[in-house]
């Protein structure tokens, strides 16, 4: 452990990693989106099933360290700021790993007037900027899943996606949701065998939205407008045609609080800040998360996140 | 038993796996963006030595396995047993051509081996990394050959076969290392 007190990156990636944050601001700054650094530290949180927000106290008041700046940033857009970007930290309790750590640097901007495919062609234009020439495919999330498993995931029974879910991994998903099949079959069995470079997948199930307006595809099959792009095999980035309508977002928290009792979690209340805000009028917008750390681990062709951080939490 | 969750899975932990005592070799948390974490685990199977790749949903649990590494003494074989005793407690145990594997080419009596017991009986045997065996069958030493030149196989007290130097002799002790069965250093002449 003695030596642990020494960053895990090299002095040479560091510098590259200063030089590659100076790119994405260069990025947005000539593309006229204004940086905004919004608070990591607020009184709410996010409602997901599966994101686990890190609590703090601020003197006796319950605060959370942000997951994501995604709620600050949609209120400031209501507020009429225009194109947006957040280059900062994010907080993901109990996410640790080779790919993982429970701080994290996050790239998330927003577009006004955009839709998905107009913002994945400028995923990949940031990406290229960095890689320059780099592959890119485009495919939907249905096309890639009967490519590689032969089932459609929209139309796929409940109890099919369990007993495939099962046989990929144990009994414990017998009884998991559609969304949490559909994610452990993307991982285990997709993932790997994505193409190198940047792959973006879009027309997400219509379970996965988050928050993300829905819609039907050309086939008439339920989808939600959600994107993730793919660097190397590993996820880089999740975006999102953003829902807009304020009862559907109330409706929307309102069941991930099921889906979180149901799972034994500790309820989380809705941000009704976000909520006045969507009232208020949320402008139409397209909006993306980029995980920065991973995009230095490709660009350094790292296998563990610690090769490119200050300091991993390990090293905290 | 207690059990183990996937957050505790670590490099050497031992947990009961389909009815087989395992030993975890490596555990990778994975977590997509907006989906349930799951865990990629290596774990080698101590009856098979085979080594798995198994996807745990994370906060999964396993049972633990009772499987203890245990330094023992090393007394003798009757030929379908070999008799091991704890130094401590005199406490004999037996263990199956099976348990004792690949190890019964470096066994001499009165050496510390380490037994792996599983609820209490032999599972496997682990010589010490080194050993030091007299050669009992080898071509006459080549006088004088003591520089680097061919090597010539010898037979050592325990049956094992290893590569040697031509100028060693029969009788004479050297040093063999039983992970990779490669000569090391002559000891001494007898």
């Amino acid at each position: 452990m003695l030596k642990q007190w020494q960053p895990g990156a090299s002095l040479a990636i560091l510098r590259q990693r200063s030089r590659v944050l100076a790119q994405l601001r260069d990025f947005f700054q000539q593309r006229q989106v204004m940086e905004v650094d919004v608070p990591l530290l607020s009184r709410a949180t996010v409602t997901d099933l599966n994101i686990d927000s890190i609590q703090v106290l601020n003197a006796s008041d319950a605060a959370y360290l942000q997951t994501s700046p995604e709620y600050f940033m949609k209120r400031l857009l209501a507020s009429g700021s225009g194109d947006i970007y957040s280059l900062g930290k994010a907080f993901r309790s109990a996410e640790s790993g080779r790919r993982h750590n429970p701080e994290f640097t996050l790239l998330e901007w927003y577009r006004c007037g955009w839709d998905e495919h107009r913002l994945m062609d400028e995923v990949v234009e940031l990406v290229a900027t960095l890689v320059p020439g780099i592959a890119v495919r485009r495919c939907s999330y249905a096309d890639v899943f009967i490519q590689h498993l032969q089932v459609d995931p929209h139309l796929v029974g409940l109890a099919e996606l369990q007993r495939l879910a099962v046989s990929a991994s144990s009994q414990a998903w017998a009884k998991e949701t559609r969304g949490n099949c559909l994610d452990l079959l993307f991982s285990v069995l997709i993932e790997p065998q994505l193409e190198e470079g940047l792959v973006l997948v879009y027309d997400y199930p219509a379970c996965q939205a988050a928050l993300a307006k829905c819609a039907e595809d050309s086939l008439g099959r339920q989808i939600s407008r959600r994107f993730e792009a793919f660097l190397n095999r590993v996820e880089l980035a999740n975006g999102y045609c953003e829902l807009t309508d304020a009862a559907e977002q109330a409706g929307r928290f309102a069941e991930d609080q099921r889906l979180r009792q149901q799972s034994g979690k500790a309820a989380v209340a809705a941000d009704q800040h976000l909520l006045a805000a969507m009232e208020a009028g949320l402008p139409e917008s397209a909006g993306v998360a980029m995980g920065v750390d991973r995009l230095m681990m490709q660009l350094q062709g790292a296998d563990s996140i610690d090769q490119v951080m200050p300091f991993s939490w390990t090293r905290c | 038993m207690s059990n183990y969750s996937t957050n505790e899975f670590r490099s050497g932990l031992k947990v009961m796996l389909d009815g087989d005592p395992c030993s975890i070799l490596d555990n990778e948390l994975v977590k997509p963006g907006k989906g349930q974490a799951f865990n990629r685990v290596k774990l080698r199977n101590l009856n098979t030595g085979r080594v798995l790749d198994k996807t745990f949903k994370s906060g999964e649990q396993l049972e633990a396995a009772d499987v203890m590494d245990t330094d023992m003494q090393y007394l003798y074989t009757d030929g379908d047993f070999w008799y091991f005793m704890e130094p401590e407690t005199f406490e004999q145990h037996q263990a199956d051509e099976k348990a004792v594997g690949d190890a019964l080419l470096w066994l001499s009596e009165q050496d510390t081996v380490v037994v792996t017991l599983f609820n209490g009986s032999p599972l496997s045997v682990t010589p010490p990394n080194h050993v030091e065996l007299e050669i009992v069958e080898t071509d006459p030493g080549l006088r004088g050959d003591t520089a680097q030149g061919g090597s010539k196989p010898a037979k050592l007290v325990t049956g094992a076969v290893v590569k040697v130097p031509l100028f060693l002799d029969q009788g004479e002790i050297i040093r063999v290392d039983t992970r990779t069965g490669e000569y090391q250093g002559r000891v001494s002449a007898k």
